[in-house]
């Protein structure tokens, strides 16, 4: 199945947090692999949109917009890690 | 949408005037949504092609045979049409025309689109930060900005183009068709010593093979930045 990467999701994701969201470092609860959210890999053909470690192919995230809310399941990040201004 | 021109057989570009832009920086996105009469909504992720001083936003579409989002927006959306669109996103994948380092653009395919904006960024920025893209395209047809890029080379100082042609080359072109591989990286690329910036972008396989060609012959992971599309 083909992947895209993080940079994909930003656009929901920053409907939920009020910062570049591409820039933020998540940490990966399996293999603590780091990296930006933007090299995250995401597979988007689905009802949500699911973010992979692209070092251990672990979830790391999901997210699901419905009409009136959003479901954020972060399962597979123990950090996220934003630059502010 | 105020105006449409094919750019290849199956891409054409798509000159959106928003109201309240903000602004964008170079490399960044907007997702594109259309929603059908019954309701039905579905987005794609487009990169914007225009420079960043632009009143108005220019997305390259390629359209993918079984692409919802993209055969809409190349084979039947018209002037006059609107979308939903959100953005500018994105803070990763983006070149600042502030910054001294030199660049390489690395390109699969449609990845041309937001390095495009960074080349044309540059030339309006006035920006004399030396550019080199190594663009892979199947065949010289299937190449994006064909026309505006030999200007560019010839009228924006410090701008190096070169093609990699993985199914047909032109005649003129001292390589054979074949895939990117480290030594035409070498010669059309900068050496990692020059500490350059790097952007890579096309579909999911060639951005991978491209970074790793990069960490390869030198260059640090942290200054490859990488956008990949399905």
């Amino acid at each position: 199945m083909t992947f895209v990467d993080g940079n994909e999701m930003a656009g929901a994701l920053e409907e939920l947090f009020a910062v570049d969201v591409t820039m933020a470092r998540w940490r990966c609860a399996n293999c603590g692999r780091e990296a930006e959210l933007a090299q995250a890999r995401v597979y988007d053909r689905a009802p949500g949109q699911v973010a992979r470690c692209p070092g251990c192919e672990e979830v790391l995230m999901r997210l699901v917009r419905g009409p009136d809310r959003a479901w954020l399941d972060l399962r597979g990040v123990t950090v996220l890690e934003f630059p502010m201004p | 949408m105020v105006a449409i021109r094919p750019e290849t057989a199956t891409t054409s570009t798509l000159t959106l005037e928003v109201p309240d832009w903000p602004g964008h920086r170079a490399g960044q996105h907007v997702d594109v949504r259309l929603t059908a009469p019954d309701g039905y909504t579905t987005q794609r992720s487009y990169s914007i092609a225009s420079a960043t001083d632009s009143s108005t936003v220019d997305l390259t579409v390629q359209g993918v045979p079984d692409g919802e989002v993209s055969s809409y927006l190349v084979g039947v959306a018209m002037n006059g049409d609107q979308f939903e669109l959100r953005g500018p996103i994105g803070g990763y994948f983006v070149w600042e025309p502030s910054a001294v380092d030199p660049v390489l653009l690395v390109a699969g395919g449609s990845g041309v689109v937001p390095l495009m904006a960074m080349i044309r960024t540059r030339a309006e920025a006035g920006s004399r930060v030396p550019f080199r893209l190594v663009y892979s395209v199947r065949d010289p047809d299937s190449a994006i900005y064909a026309t505006e890029l030999v200007r560019r080379v010839r009228d924006d100082r410090g701008l190096d183009v070169s093609y990699v042609y993985t199914r047909a080359a032109p005649p003129d072109h001292p390589y054979p068709p074949g895939r990117l591989d480290a030594a035409r990286l070498a010669e059309a690329g900068w050496p990692a010593e020059l500490t350059p910036l790097c952007y890579v972008c096309g579909p999911t396989g060639f951005v991978e093979a491209a970074a790793d060609l990069l960490v390869a012959a030198g260059h640090p992971a942290e200054r490859i930045r990488t956008e990949r599309y399905g």
